[in-house]
């Protein structure tokens, strides 16, 4: 739309790939030059080569699958959970007043801390990994979700109640409504979340996804396994991000541009 | 029927308990407004006026006294009144059309009768080329004009304005005062507006009412003898003018306030 902006985005991406490039050439070539062992950081061809190795040897394409359905899976019911309970505790004060401490208790709880105890239930499952994805993902939903409803202008209320809007009126069409940019930024911490929770998940047992990959090179000190671990990772987390962010845009649509698109 | 009364407000009290204390915001309040009268209401902040405003809407119950709208005694909210504030309390989310439409939405008006009363409104108030826009791509007098849109949208028989154009700069607000006395007048519209812009309640009424500090209570009724209730701009510039606005002035101590300093 104007010029400033446009040539900002053109700089701003030059100096993104540029900066890229920096970092993949000091990968490759840095630790030769510094003397530092393969097996404390090995240049980026060697991860490459493990890459390609673990693909058609390791099954790296069915660890990263397991993990990303989890992720996934981790993902939506936590949020979905997130959100209705938001909502719920949003509309009645008195439940948000009773439940008030014990919420505060969960959230300040490590939820990774209980990936043991879940499997230790379920065994050497995807479920004690997804569980413990839900209730990562769950907190930063259900809190946004919650201090969205409470903030809602009371005049809007008023407005709608002088209209003699209904109970489920004022929700469909204002608290509802004006919780999505509060309940997409909660999705999109979830989403990084998430994988987190997964990978707990997966280093404390079992014997699929890349958190076992993860375990299991380091048993074998092969740091390139680790490294390609770790990329994959980042490429899960990384889709479920981008893909809140395109279902964002799509919902929140009628926001100014540059509110949306504060990463 | 030019003696009908409209807007009612009987011997009005309201007392609020916060904790331990007690605070009357406004005592023994009566005020009636004819049909297609516009009655101003000024007082200090505070004096419980925009009180009244949610009382008179339905949206809160007098601790004594009773409000009438076109004769009905009020008991919540109603088709016969529509309130507008400072605030324009548009949704960001829907267009400037869908706005429009809030309130006949959830009243239950059919879907074309509802298109039909918006783009009407919309083209008498010039916003017709930004119906598909959202709020936030409209200034702030064009918000508020489509606040009383959708105000109009519903076709109340009573306004109540509570500072309308208190937040939009002074050039807008001549030109937005215009429009709403224009169509005040033209649809024959019953409104109570309050505002803290003395020349404003002048130039736009029939009648100003003052209030007192709280607890606030009608001490003066000024009658406003200029003609051309629908042209504020004409209006203004009547010799009678500064007449009313120093009485205004005097009746609120404003002189007063600025040696003393301002009163708690
Ligand atoms: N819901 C409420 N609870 C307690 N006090 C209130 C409430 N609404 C208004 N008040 C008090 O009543 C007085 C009058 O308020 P208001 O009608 O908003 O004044 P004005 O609109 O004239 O500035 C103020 O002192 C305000 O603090
Ligand atoms: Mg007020």
């Amino acid at each position: 739309m104007n010029g400033s902006n446009h040539s900002l985005a053109i700089r701003g991406t030059t100096l993104s790939v540029a900066l890229l490039i920096v970092f993949l050439t000091a990968w490759q070539w840095g630790p030769g030059l510094l003397r530092i062992p393969p097996f404390i950081i090995p240049p980026l061809s060697a991860v490459f080569n493990e890459a390609v190795r673990m693909w058609n040897v390791s099954g790296l394409a069915f660890h990263t699958g397991i993990t990303a359905a989890e992720v996934l899976a981790g993902f939506i019911l936590g949020s979905l959970l997130g959100a209705s309970i938001g909502y719920l505790i949003g509309m009645s004060p008195t439940a948000e007043f009773a439940l008030s401490p014990y919420i505060l208790a969960l959230q300040i709880a490590p939820k990774v801390a209980f990936a043991p105890l879940f499997i230790l239930w379920m065994g050497f499952t995807i479920y004690p990994k997804i569980l413990v994805a839900i209730l990562i993902v769950f907190f930063p939903v259900m809190v946004n979700v919650l201090t969205a409803i409470r903030t809602v202008d009371p005049d809007l209320i008023n407005l709608a109640r002088a209209f003699k809007a209904k109970r489920a009126q004022i929700f469909w069409r204002i608290e509802f409504p004006a919780s999505l940019p509060p309940l997409f930024a909660g999705l999109r911490i979830g989403s990084t979340l998430a994988v987190v929770g997964v990978v707990v998940g997966e280093l404390v047992g079992g014997n699929a996804g890349l958190g076992y990959l993860l375990s299991f090179g380091e048993g074998q000190a092969n740091t390139a396994m680790v490294f390609v671990a770790i990329v994959m990772l980042t490429l899960v987390g990384g889709l479920a991000y981008l893909l809140v962010i395109l279902i964002e845009l799509r919902v929140l649509h009628y926001l100014p541009k540059r509110a949306q698109m504060g990463f | 029927m030019p003696d009908l009364i409209r807007l009612e407000y009987r011997n009005v009290t309201m007392r609020f308990t916060q904790g331990a204390s007690r605070l009357t915001a406004v005592e023994g309040v009566s005020i009636a407004v004819r049909d297609g009268e516009v009655v101003s209401l000024i007082g200090p902040s505070g004096c419980g006026k925009s009180t009244l405003l949610n009382i008179g809407s339905g949206l809160t119950a007098p601790s004594e006294g009773e409000a009438f709208v076109d004769g009905e005694r009020v008991e919540g909210p109603n088709e016969h009144v529509a309130f507008m504030l400072q605030k324009d309390l548009l949704l960001p989310w829907r267009t400037v059309a869908e706005n429009v439409m809030f309130g006949v939405e959830i009243q239950g008006v059919p879907a074309a009768e509802r298109r039909r009363r918006a783009k009407s409104l919309l083209e008498t108030l010039k916003l017709a080329e930004f119906s598909g826009h959202y709020p936030h791509q409209l200034s702030g007098g064009m918000r508020q004009r489509v606040a009383l849109a959708r105000t109009l949208a519903v076709d109340p028989t009573v306004l109540l304005l509570d500072e309308p154009f208190s937040a939009v700069d002074a050039q807008t607000r001549m030109v937005l005062q215009r429009e709403l006395a224009q169509t005040l007048q033209r649809a024959g519209k019953t409104a109570l507006l309050i505002t803290h812009d003395l020349l404003e309640a002048v130039t736009l009424s029939d009648r100003v009412l003052v209030m007192s500090r709280r607890p606030g209570r009608i001490i003066d009724e000024i009658p406003i003898e200029i003609p051309g209730r629908d042209d504020p701009l004409k209006r203004r510039l009547h010799p009678k003018v500064a007449g009313y606005v120093n009485r205004l002035m005097e009746r609120l101590d404003i002189g007063h306030l600025e040696t003393t300093g301002a009163p708690v």
